[in-house]
């Protein structure tokens, strides 16, 4: 024996975030609820490469040539699909999580940029609809304000049967941000914790499935494109299912996307990550043969034009955001910092939307605070980063020598872990090993 | 009166001269023969007429409904009514399972027994059921009135917010914070107002109330078991 002192040693099973956690619950008596999306550490399209051309392939000029972006979603049976001009969509986002200010900026931006919004889990609101040119209104469990006007007055209808952030998990509103007018669209008392229905009250299997997207097809006289939305889990399947149902279009959120509030144990546990999701629904859609018939959505953690240029050159058809959609509105900006504080965390940190006190104004129903995000200011931050976001989408297609972002193709990307060379099925960096199907 | 065969004519050819007359302000008649069980028989009407279709019909029968009268006589599959605004729909025989689901406003009457998840989710519909009703009936139901002449299933009202049910027979059981409650006068008077406007021959007489004790509004760690 020595009297040496050691230095302290932390637990690996019982870090200071797992006894924090556990002290918690023990004065609480319930789990954590919070805002933002996963925070654990996943494999992501960062852990892939793109082969850019050299002499075996030929690069477009920069600046010269064109690099073509539209898109065009619900070919396959609607009477009027939607035409975009570029391939990042928004996310759907409740008014009640979101302001009516938020709401607008995401609006106008999209607006402005050639792409669409879409509704959430609570209604259309009428500054909403004023201000997105192209809006996807969605039919969710809790079917809150759910109405045949509105249903024919968006442009696409988007039944949700699951989210990233919580797959068979409902929406979650807590009291604080149940205010006269979200109590009153929801057709709900004010000020009550709301915790909507995580199934639909009107059908559960695929099969009802097929005759629900009859049903609003028949109201709406088959105009609408019709998308099918499914947190990540098995999504071979579930892709296939929403396919047989008549979807004509399936938006698939992976694990890192984002929700204004649920259980923190939901976030970090279930579901799986965005990159092994767009190659489960990429291959389902290809054994269909329905591969671009029935387009393929894919969001959940992207927030660069590289997440953009992957997710496409792994065979989806677009991507939404709506995390980094608001941290282009200032989520999480060191702004306001004593309300940050006062809220018991800090800029870079912040996952408080469910508290209704957002600092920079976004996910609150407080008038102070929502004056902090002018709709004109926000949407113009907005615009500027989708513009950011395509720009380096281009960037990079051309360098693969793509006239389109859609010519972009698995052939062009490699993985820089095993993790990902088997999650993406694309091969490990300077082998030709996808991991599981052995050399090639 | 239009008269439409659906042994001879599709269902969007219906469904679209229907959506025709949506906004209109006039009465119409129609008639629609040989359902066959279709789904989705005059969804989202938007006009004061009649539809009368003889005949059992499918998923989803006057879906979105607002200012229409449809009464169909047979059967009906699921979500009849579902997110029905206003207007009226009377079944005349048995309905399947989430009968007038998420619905808004109007009323629906069936005439004979209702399956399970009656009235679920829903958010100021009136429904009248003459015959009994099915488990988990009223769940998550947040405004509005359930009328049941005969029995109830499991878990009647579970997680309720500030709808209303009225019991004239057994209840299986009571779902999280449901609760019954005093029929005092002015619930009797609202009662016989809803029978009164469903048409149908019952007695007031005998039936109890049911709502939420509003335990779960806001979460409590010692009721958490009721979740």
């Amino acid at each position: 024996m020595t009297d040496d002192k050691l230095p302290p040693r932390r637990s690996a099973s019982f870090s200071p975030e797992v006894l924090a956690e556990i002290h918690r619950a023990a004065n609480q008596g319930v789990y954590e609820i919070r805002g933002f999306g996963a925070k654990r550490a996943l494999p992501t399209f960062d852990d892939l490469v793109l082969l850019g051309a050299s002499v075996s392939r030929y690069p477009l000029e920069g600046y010269r040539e064109k690099c073509e972006t539209n898109v065009t979603l619900g070919t396959r049976f609607a009477k009027k699909p939607i035409e975009l001009k570029i391939p990042i969509t928004i996310a759907g986002m409740s008014f009640g999580s979101l302001g009516a200010n938020a709401k607008e900026a995401l609006g106008r931006a999209a607006t402005g940029m050639g792409t669409s919004t879409t509704t959430g889990d609570g209604g259309m609101t009428e500054e909403e609809r004023q201000s997105s040119k192209t809006l996807v209104y969605q039919v969710l469990p809790s079917r809150y304000g759910m109405n045949p006007d509105d249903l024919r007055r968006g442009d696409a209808i988007e039944i949700v049967r699951g989210q990233g952030a919580k797959p068979g998990g409902g929406g979650m509103l807590l009291g604080q941000k149940i205010t006269e007018r979200v109590a009153g669209m929801r057709s709900l008392p004010e000020g009550i914790d709301q915790r909507s229905a995580s199934s639909h009250p009107d059908w559960t299997g695929p099969d009802d499935l097929t005759i629900k997207i009859k049903e609003l097809r028949e109201i709406t006289d088959w105009e609408k494109p019709v998308y099918v939305k499914i947190g990540a889990t098995r999504t071979r399947y579930d892709v296939a299912l929403a396919v047989k149902a008549g979807a004509d279009v399936v938006v698939l959120d992976g694990m890192q996307g984002g929700t204004g509030a649920t259980q923190d144990v939901f976030l970090e546990h279930v579901g799986i990550p965005t990159l092994p999701a767009v190659r489960l629904a990429v291959e389902a859609l290809k054994e269909l043969d329905m591969h671009r018939e029935v387009q393929l959505i894919v969001s959940g953690g992207i927030r660069t034009g590289a997440d953009v240029a992957k997710a496409l050159a792994m065979g989806a058809d677009a991507v939404s955001i709506g995390t980094a959609a608001l941290v282009a509105l200032g989520c999480n900006k060191a702004v306001h910092i004593e309300d940050y504080q006062a809220l018991g965390t800090e800029p870079g940190y912040c996952h408080h939307c469910h508290t209704g006190l957002c600092p920079v104004g976004i996910t609150t129903q407080v008038p102070e605070l929502e004056e902090r995000l002018p709709p004109e200011h926000g949407a113009r931050l907005l615009k500027n980063y989708l513009t950011t976001m395509v720009l380096e989408a281009q960037t990079l297609a051309r360098a693969c020598g793509k006239s389109h972002l859609h010519n972009l193709e698995p052939e062009d990307l490699v993985a820089l872990t095993i993790e990902a060379a088997a999650m993406a099925g694309v091969p490990l960096a300077g082998t030709d090993w996808i991991p599981g199907r052995g050399a090639t | 009166m239009t008269v439409i065969d659906l042994s001879k004519t599709n269902l969007r050819d219906l469904n679209q001269r229907l959506h025709d007359l949506n906004g209109a302000d006039r009465t119409n008649e129609w008639r629609i023969t040989n359902p066959s069980g279709e789904h989705a028989i005059a969804v989202g009407l938007n006009a004061p007429i009649n539809v009368q279709i003889d005949g059992p019909v499918g998923y989803y029968c006057g879906g979105m409904n607002k200012d229409a009268e449809i009464t169909i006589n047979g059967h009906c599959g699921w979500g009849v009514g579902e997110n029905i605004m206003s207007g009226l729909i009377r079944v005349m025989g048995n309905a399947s399972e989430s009968a007038g689901a998420s619905g808004r406003g109007g009323m629906i009457v069936i005439e004979g027994d209702a399956s399970s998840r009656c009235g679920i989710s829903m958010k100021g519909v009136d429904i009248v059921v003459t015959g009994s009703v099915g488990h988990m009936s009223a769940f998550l139901a947040q405004k509005g009135h359930l009328v049941v002449g005969g029995d109830v299933g499991a878990d009647l009202g579970a997680s309720i917010y500030e709808a209303v049910i009225y019991v004239k027979g057994k209840v299986n059981s009571l779902g999280a914070d449901c609760v019954e409650k005093d029929m005092t006068p002015e619930h009797r008077e609202n009662l016989d107002r809803l029978l009164q406007e469903a048409g149908v021959d019952k007695d007031s007489n005998g039936f109890r109330r049911y709502g939420s004790a509003r335990k779960l509004y806001h979460f409590n760690v010692d009721h958490a078991d009721a979740y």
